[in-house]
């Protein structure tokens, strides 16, 4: 992906993060996370990395369809 | 025999008139080639039949049922409806009885969520939204095509087959006195969702349908409330659905909801059922009142069209031709356009003035706006009616979002019913000389207010209109002699000239507030031509008459080849999506 992005401390404290606040949401996680998803897109504010970051999410979402290493 | 019902239907605020079957000469033998046939005698039957009528050509409207429709159904006539309905002469009684509006308010967890204001300019003669239940609308039509005199409307008649042929449409008809043929040389089916004419052709829709049921139900209520458009999201009694109010004339009200994903239509119909819920509505809104039903029903939402709308001598509106979510009011709202668009080019095609070429653009621009519609609708349908997990999770993400945030409320818009712009269209001449953010070729005729209750639309006469906008004795002159000079090609035409009060006189309106003038940001010697349905298709600054003429040459087809209408309609649909069919 282009444009501004987080150092690795950065995401670390994001992953710290979300991890405590889907674990606050409880049963409403996954509301949460769609919430969640719609604000970074509106706040990024690029269309393109939007859709990239859809794509790579979408990507190995289990372990039967988990692509061969390179 | 085609037994149609011939007791009135019940309402709470409709009187509904039995219209006799009327023996046609073609029972008795004779042999009757007509000019158009209209099947169906909805609101686009009608408003198409009297589109023909002021352009001078008579009409055959068959019709099934013995009376108009029931219920209110289309309740909500967007402005550019109303002015359709006021270009074919028909107006008043809409003005007289309909509740004009023009905001809306949705409401989330006791919470007013999003209020939306929809854009009302005072030069317009119309609100955004005038509420008038359908049965009112087609009475109103009915009356109108009576007065007519030019509308031959035969009731209780089913059209059950059709057979056309390179000169005309022979209509197979059945009546409760027995079956008759009726020719034409040409039809328009505006015979609804389940259309005789489109199933008779074999002709299949693209686009999807949409998951879930939706109950109608109108109830005479006494509530205190503004007509507005009200939207209730995920209320307590209907998790994760939603719930429209609307005022209607006489005391009525129209509920909307949708039924949780389990149940059928009829249980959700049963009386004790549906009491309950209009009794848990009331409860919502904080009006536990007494009412009365009059009349309910069940719909689904779909964003389908055919892919043509012409199909040899037959030609498709409104819900014959497309299908459209009822969020935002685009169903019969956008079969008025059809009928508007369709008259004009039907009249002239009839009257030998235009070629055959020109109903080809009929499709095409209607197929472009209803795919447009398609792609708007379905944005609301998503919304209103989630058709997966996915989309039901998003729509509640952004409830949740919009009782903290600003930013996401745009999305609980509903994108009401908006005229195309017919910017591509081949009958269009390329503007030139005037204000570049002046009204373009394509856009409907922007309407102005000339006095307290006059307004620029109300001047236009039936035909082609030359809208010129003159300061001075000298550039009217001019503008008016290149006009009467102008070779029109035998279509109707007329100038319309708009000054100010120092020049008053015959064809002239006085633009004494300049208000026309600014929202057109017109100069002196500015000339707008505006086509039969008032969409706009050539401006000019001082155009001559040889310009002029080339211009309405053009918008009547006169350049186009058979079948050259401008290529594919915008918006054109892929093979899969071809693939799907859908029937309300």
């Amino acid at each position: 992906m282009k444009g501004k992005t987080l150092d690795t401390a950065g995401v670390e404290d994001a992953y710290d993060r979300i991890a405590e606040a889907i674990d606050a949401a409880g049963e409403h996680s996954e509301l949460f996370l769609a919430k969640l998803a719609l604000t970074l897109a509106w706040r990024c504010g690029d269309p393109a990395v939007v859709e990239e970051a859809i794509r790579v999410a979408l990507l190995d979402l289990d372990a039967e369809t988990v692509r061969p290493a390179r | 025999m085609h037994q149609p019902r011939t007791e009135p239907r019940e309402s709470l605020y409709h009187d509904y008139k039995v219209h006799p079957f009327r023996r046609p000469p073609e029972m008795d033998g004779a042999r009757i080639e007509h000019a158009v046939a209209i099947v169906g005698a909805g609101p686009v039957g009608l408003v198409t039949a009297l589109a023909l009528a002021r352009l001078g050509v008579p009409s055959v409207l068959v019709e099934a049922e013995a009376q108009v429709s029931e219920g209110s159904r289309a309740i909500v006539l967007t402005r550019r409806s109303m002015e359709i309905i006021q270009s074919v002469g028909a107006i008043e009684p809409f003005v007289a009885t309909g509740l004009p509006w023009k905001s809306g308010r949705s409401f989330f967890r006791g919470h007013e969520v999003y209020r939306m204001e929809m854009p009302h300019d005072d030069d317009d003669r119309f609100w955004p939204g005038t509420n008038t239940q359908q049965q009112l609308i087609e009475q109103y039509l009915v009356d109108a095509a009576e007065a007519s005199g030019m509308v031959d409307l035969r009731w209780q008649t089913a059209c059950t087959g059709l057979e056309q042929d390179d000169t005309g449409v022979t209509l197979l008809l059945d009546t409760p006195e027995g079956e008759y043929r009726l020719r034409a040389r040409r039809v328009v089916a505006a015979d609804g969702g389940r259309s005789t004419v489109r199933r008779c052709l074999g002709l299949r829709f693209e686009g999807r349908n949409y998951p879930g049921h939706f109950v109608i139900a109108d109830i005479r209520a006494d509530l205190d409330l503004p007509t507005e458009r009200l939207c209730f999201f995920d209320p307590d009694w209907n998790p994760g659905n939603n719930v429209l109010v609307h005022r209607e004339p006489g005391g009525i009200w129209r509920i909307d909801f949708r039924l949780p994903d389990d149940e059928t239509p009829e249980a959700a119909l049963e009386p004790e059922t549906l009491a309950a819920r209009i009794g848990q509505v009331l409860e919502m809104i904080g009006r536990p009142v007494q009412w009365q039903l009059d009349w309910a029903t069940v719909y689904t939402a779909n964003t389908l069209t055919l892919p043509d709308y012409r199909a040899g001598r037959v030609l498709f509106a409104g819900d014959a031709a497309h299908l459209l979510p009822i969020f935002g009011v685009r169903g019969a709202n956008t079969g008025f356009q059809d009928a508007g668009n369709l008259g004009w080019k039907l009249a002239m095609v009839e009257r030998g003035i235009a070629p055959e070429a020109l109903l080809d653009t009929y499709s095409h621009e209607r197929v472009a706006a209803a795919r447009e519609i398609c792609a708007e609708g379905g944005r609301s349908t998503r919304f209103m009616s989630p058709p997966s997990r996915g989309y039901r999770l998003m729509r509640d993400a952004t409830l949740s979002l919009v009782l903290s945030q600003e930013w996401p409320k745009p999305l609980l818009h509903w994108r009401t019913s908006r005229p195309h712009d017919y910017l591509d269209s081949p009958l269009n001449t390329p503007p030139a000389g005037i204000d570049p953010a002046a009204p373009v070729p394509g856009a409907p005729v922007p309407d102005a207010r000339l006095g307290e209750d006059d307004f620029l639309l109300g001047h236009l006469p039936a035909g082609f209109v030359l809208l010129g906008f003159a300061d001075d004795a000298d550039t009217l002159a001019a503008l008016e002699r290149n006009a009467a000079r102008a070779n029109a090609h035998g279509a109707p035409f007329s100038a319309v000239w708009v000054v100010p009060p120092g020049l008053a006189g015959a064809g002239r309106v006085v633009d004494a507030l300049g208000r026309a003038r600014a929202r057109y940001r017109a100069r002196s010697g500015d000339c707008w031509l505006a086509r039969p349905d008032q969409h706009l298709c050539a401006a000019w600054h001082r155009p001559d008459a040889a310009a002029i003429g080339a211009a309405v040459g053009r918008a009547l087809g006169l350049g186009l080849a058979a079948g050259s209408s401008g290529g594919e309609p915008a918006g054109a649909a892929t093979e899969g999506e071809r693939a799907t069919e859908g029937e309300r």
